[in-house]
């Protein structure tokens, strides 16, 4: 088990525009044991902070360290850092065992010690069967285990996951991440993953770090992230449909906050800033039926959008386009008029300029 | 139309096969020309157009392989050898030298990166004809006129750049992760070079290794200039010795032709496993 920290990252690929480089200044601790997500859109520099790590990449300044140990120059054979990649990178003239015994040949480990690592770890994966056979001819799922697989056998200081799950159909993906969650249990050891699937950050991290243009947004718990989002884009980029957002304005009454959008107000309990907000608020914690200390909204309904369990109803209201989820028995049908009810407590508030948490 | 694309008619199909017919005879006909000759008596090509040889006779062939030098050995043999060793040495230099300059073309960056790269295409410009005289005097200061080695440097000079430009085109193909998976394995350089990236080149390898043998095996002006002692010749200065300007024997030339294809044909057969591509298939992806 190690601890890996990054210091002052900055990134800045030759050739691209100075005033936006791939990382700026990144300050990241990664626990011993712990399994820390790195989320973001392309482009948010996630994949250039893993591939750092791995000694892929050079950063432009600061420092890399695994157990206090400063590997910033140090060539990636010699880190112990194990990567699953994207598209598997698996040696496709070499049979799966070849695959998985390549790292432990190459560090002269005894032949019947090999085999039986080897063997090992092809099982805990479910892939004995194949070890004989050459990556063409195993199906998708089979070569993402064979690429975990190879990850596993070295028993490394740190797992690197880069999105390995993106190549995946659906159902697979479900069953692979559960196969990686297993995996980090048993070992304990450190892991970064990286993903711009926020499901997979919510189900598999112990802390979420979301990036955005080579800058952290936040890093908190899964739960953390959700229920108290750093910015906009934080509360934005999780949650499926995605946080409502209404432009209000935040005014101070009695020590308390009252804040008036077109068409609601809003009773604040907490004291907090004055002036041009942005109202947040998640698509389920709207209810269209009225619950103690609710406030209302008229609103008109767009689309609906079944998912069996719930339905997804699209609203137009004064206050902005709205998205509720509601039971699937709600009767709502396009251009029927309804009242949304807000329940302050669940509302966030946000800085209309700066786009940080009030 | 999709009565027209699953059943073409008959016509169509007749036109078909007779075009195709016509293009094999006039591709086959000269070869055949040839064959007729070698199996055919005599030193002229008959009048007749006839492909088929009234007469067969392996004459030409005795005399080709039969004849001897003035210390009483076995030319032919001895052209044979030095063909095969000066193609074979070429093959090796080659393919050797292009696979480690491809593959730093293609991964590394370097000063004289570029440069490098488009002195490759431009000398590639300059017609052999060209470079006889410099490369003649070359040759002859360093006393490497009349030998193998000379003749090897020459040959591999001027398939290098063409191999390297394939072979690069090659690696730039192969998937960089796959070296970026090895190079946190543990493996070092050369030993991606070897275990990984080789390997997977095969093809790619097989084309040069064609490439720089054909080369050097059927090379005849630079060949007939440095190579001027008769015990020095390689096959194609053979065969052009048996057409002089005064007496030409179309027969001993037409059994040398075919004879000297020979090895160029299994070259292709042995190799044409190799050619086919998708070796990397089931690395990356789906």
């Amino acid at each position: 088990m190690s601890e890996v920290r990054l210091v002052g990252i900055s990134k800045q690929y030759e050739g691209a525009r100075a005033d936006r480089p791939a990382l700026e200044r990144l300050d990241l601790t990664i626990p011993s044991g712990a399994l820390v997500v790195l989320v973001g859109p392309s482009g948010c520099g996630k994949s250039t902070t893993l591939r750092i790590v791995a000694g892929l990449e050079e950063p432009t300044t600061g420092q890399v360290l695994v157990d206090g140990r400063d590997v910033t120059h140090v060539a990636p054979a010699q880190r112990d850092i194990a990567m699953v990649f994207q598209s598997y990178a698996l040696y496709p003239h070499m049979t799966v065992f070849e695959n998985l015994a390549f790292a432990l040949r190459i560090r002269k480990l005894p032949d019947a010690e090999i085999r039986r690592r080897v063997e090992e770890v092809a099982r805990s994966l479910a892939i004995e069967s194949y070890l004989e056979r050459r990556p063409k001819a195993l199906s998708g799922g089979q070569r993402q285990r064979v690429a975990i697989g190879r990850a596993v056998v070295r028993n490394p200081k740190v797992f690197l996951f880069d999105e390995p799950l993106s190549n995946l159909d659906a159902k697979l993906r479900g069953d692979m991440r559960r196969e990686i969650a297993r995996i980090h249990q048993e070992s304990r050891t450190t892991a970064m993953y990286v993903t711009h699937d926020q499901v997979e950050a919510m189900t598999l991290a112990d802390h979420i770090v979301v990036l955005k243009d080579g800058l952290i947004q936040q890093v908190g718990s899964p739960m953390d992230i959700y229920d108290a989002p750093a910015n906009r884009f934080v509360a934005g980029f999780f949650g499926t449909p995605s946080m409502n957002f209404l432009p209000a304005q935040a005014e101070r009454v009695d020590g308390h906050l009252r804040v008036r959008g077109s068409g609601f107000e809003l009773p604040i309990d907490d004291a907090g800033h004055a002036g041009d907000v942005t109202v947040g608020i998640r698509p389920e914690r709207l209810t269209l039926d009225e619950r103690p200390s609710t406030v209302p909204l008229a609103a008109r309904v767009g689309m609906r959008e079944m998912l069996g369990a719930e339905v997804v109803l699209h609203l137009e209201s004064p206050a902005g386009d709205l998205t509720v989820r509601a039971d699937a028995r709600a009767g709502a049908r396009p251009g029927d008029a309804l009242t949304v009810w807000l329940d302050p407590r669940a509302v966030h508030l946000f800085d209309a300029g700066t786009e940080q948490r009030l | 139309m999709t009565a027209r694309r699953t059943r073409p008619s008959w016509l169509g199909v007749a036109a078909t096969y007779a075009a195709l017919l016509v293009v094999t005879a006039v591709v086959l006909y000269p070869v055949m020309l040839v064959c007729k000759k070698a199996f055919e008596p005599g030193r002229q090509f008959a009048l007749s157009a006839s492909p088929i040889p009234r007469e067969v006779t392996l004459d030409h062939f005795r005399a080709l392989m039969g004849a001897h030098g003035s210390h009483g050995e076995l030319l032919f043999l001895r052209h044979a050898m030095n063909s095969a060793l000066v193609a074979l040495a070429t093959t090796v230099v080659g393919v050797i030298l292009s696979c480690t300059a491809a593959y730093a073309l293609s991964r590394f960056r370097f000063p004289g990166r570029r440069a490098g790269l488009t002195t490759f295409l431009v000398v590639q410009m300059f017609p052999a004809s060209m470079l006889l005289l410099p490369l003649y005097v070359l040759l002859d200061k360093m006393s490497l006129l009349n030998s193998v080695t000379g003749l090897v440097m020459v040959y591999a000079t001027t398939a290098i750049p063409f191999c390297v430009w394939t072979l690069k085109g090659y690696f730039d193909g192969l998937p960089r992760e796959l070296e970026e998976a090895a190079r946190i394995d543990g493996a070092g350089p050369w030993r991606i070079f070897f275990t990984i990236m080789l390997p997977l080149a095969r093809p790619g390898i097989a084309v040069t290794a064609l490439f720089s043998f054909m080369t050097a095996w059927n090379e005849f002006i630079m060949a007939s200039t440095f190579m001027t002692e008769e015990t020095r010749y390689t096959l194609p200065v053979l065969l052009q010795s048996s057409v002089g300007q005064y007496s030409a024997d179309w027969g001993l030339f037409a059994a040398g032709a075919i004879v000297t294809s020979v090895p160029v044909m299994a070259l292709f057969y042995v190799l044409q496993r190799s050619l086919v591509g998708g070796l990397t298939a089931g690395s990356v992806k789906g």
